[in-house]
């Protein structure tokens, strides 16, 4: 057996759970597989454990570890970093839980958040950004750590409420559909629910990030003068949360 | 022209989360910290400015785990060029893997499984660590993992691997003294033959942490204080490989910073104890 032989026969005896991959080093490497076989299964879990703490506490103990071998059954990992590992994990539980989309949103919510929380820096806004402005060419500049979502449920008072240790709500479908808004502002992960208007504005600045379309954009929805000041509203709102990070033009 | 690792002499602790707190604002007494180097592999936030600023207190050492240098695939140019970044920027005094593979035809195991110690093995690592060390501009080191498994038709034993590996790649090894004692008891070899095998001059840091007991297996687990027997063999390993820098490694069930200090000490000790009687 040459080492690309041994290799590819130890992913098999990592991966399967009969012991027809293992044979194939001999009784006497049984318990040294089982100790990886556990190593791998075990760090796996607890990856997805420490990425969806909320979620764990949403589901329960028991159905979380059903979701999370499932998973690992189904999504091998393949990036460098275990980091990575649960970004499907919402997949899984698309396909486990298909009528419940208050948990495929609150999956997305945590995921959403670690991931803000390393991505890349933001230089710091400098105080006279808005000085001498063409506001016709300007372009805003979004935070690298935004991550939007369209919002049906509630699942950031789930969230927020597991988060926090208090009641937690059940689980509901919005009155009207709206966006959840994922960043980082200085080393801490936000999360915001808005309404659609709101959230099409934002969305949309990541297509044309030009301060004259959000300004159009705002004004088909609400009109020529409350469009515009909506704009601006929500230019200095999002200068102040951290959501832009710079003006050109 | 082979690369040669930088020599240091002291003593040092595995930097942790729960102790973030203690080394960015206290002056913990110690030489030096060594990091996973993937914890901190990452675009940005609290992690890098956490590493920046504690670099500005300590020397660091950047131990990986991701590296997969036995991979009979090769290297992920992506993890090298990303470790390339955060070594440019920390300036560490090693930078550090092991010799185990965990990736295979895009399947990641995240976890240090064995190499067979076998001349086509030796030859695949060789050629891993010299693209390693051209990517990185540096000279790597080394460490022995601890193993569960071993395989029909090595044709030398581990010592002999970590020495012919940095005889002809120029890398440094890293010690790990428990993972010797683990893999002896697991495989029966004698802990003291791999010692003397592997060439102390080639070592430049060394690793202590504790294991667990399985049934009829040691395991390493990172979650316990170092044992007697790995003390004893470490004073063992400092009367042979002269002064280098050693580290405690805990990974899981991490105790109070003072706990670890208190290890960290013990090293020191046993460490003068074997330089005097290798003077005397």
């Amino acid at each position: 057996m040459n080492l690309a032989e041994l290799q590819h026969g130890f992913r098999s005896s990592l991966m399967d759970t009969d012991d027809a991959a293992t044979g194939i080093f001999g009784a006497s490497a049984a318990t040294g597989l089982a100790v990886y076989r556990n190593n791998y299964r075990a760090q796996l879990v607890a990856c997805l454990e420490v990425s969806y703490p909320q979620v764990r506490r949403w589901l329960g103990d028991e159905a979380f570890r059903e979701a999370a071998i499932s998973h690992i059954v189904s999504h091998p990992p393949h990036a460098w970093t275990l980091d990575h590992y649960g970004r499907d994990f919402s997949d899984t539980l698309i396909a486990m839980y298909p009528r419940n989309p208050d948990l495929q949103e609150l999956a997305w919510i945590e995921w959403s958040l670690s991931e803000a929380f390393v991505a890349a820096d933001a230089p710091k806004l400098v105080d006279d950004a808005l000085w001498n402005v063409d506001w016709d060419v300007a372009r805003l500049r979004l935070t690298p750590s935004l991550r939007l979502r369209p919002a049906t449920t509630n699942a950031d008072d789930l969230w927020l409420a597991l988060d926090g240790d208090t009641d937690v709500p059940q689980g509901s479908m919005l009155d009207a559909p709206g966006g959840f808004v994922v960043w980082r502002k200085g080393f801490s992960s936000q999360l915001k629910r808005v309404d659609a208007t709101d959230f099409d504005a934002l969305a949309g600045l990541r297509d044309d990030p030009s301060f004259a379309a959000l300004c159009e954009k705002l004004v088909e929805r609400r009109g020529e003068e409350d469009g515009v000041r909506r704009a601006g509203e929500l230019l200095a709102e999002w200068l102040a949360a951290g959501i832009v990070t710079g003006i050109d033009g | 022209m082979h690369m040669t690792p930088p020599t240091f002499s002291g003593f040092g602790l595995g930097l942790r989360k729960e102790h973030y707190r203690d080394f960015l604002d206290t002056d913990v007494p110690i030489d030096f910290v060594e990091v996973i180097s993937e914890n901190f592999m990452v675009d940005g936030g609290q992690p890098r400015d956490i590493l920046r600023r504690v670099r500005e207190r300590y020397p660091v050492a950047l131990h990986g785990v991701s590296m997969s240098i036995g991979s009979s695939d090769g290297l992920d140019v992506d993890y090298l060029r990303r470790l390339r970044s955060i070594a440019d920027d920390v300036e560490p005094l090693f930078v550090s893997d092991h010799l185990s593979w965990s990736r295979i035809a895009g399947f990641n195991s995240h976890d240090l499984l064995p190499v067979p110690y076998t001349s086509e093995a030796l030859d695949m690592v060789c050629r891993n660590i010299d693209m390693a060390q051209n990517m990185l501009g540096r000279a790597m080191l080394f460490e022995n993992p601890s193993s569960y498994i071993a395989f029909d038709g090595a044709s030398m034993c581990e010592w002999e691997f970590l020495a012919d590996m940095s005889r002809r790649t120029g890398c440094g090894l890293l010690l790990d003294v428990n993972n010797v004692y683990v893999s002896a008891c697991n495989h029966g070899f004698d802990p003291h033959a791999f010692l003397r095998g592997i060439p102390a001059d080639r070592v430049r840091q060394v690793h202590l942490a504790g294991h667990s007991v399985g049934p009829g297996i040691l395991i390493d687990t990172h979650d316990q204080p170092v044992c007697d027997d790995v003390w004893s063999l470490y004073g063992t390993a400092m009367s042979l490989l002269g002064p280098v820098a050693t580290m405690i490694e805990r990974d899981d069930d991490i105790p109070p910073l003072a706990e670890l200090m208190a290890e960290v000490d013990m090293a020191r000790d046993i460490a003068t104890l074997s330089a005097r009687r290798e003077v005397a």
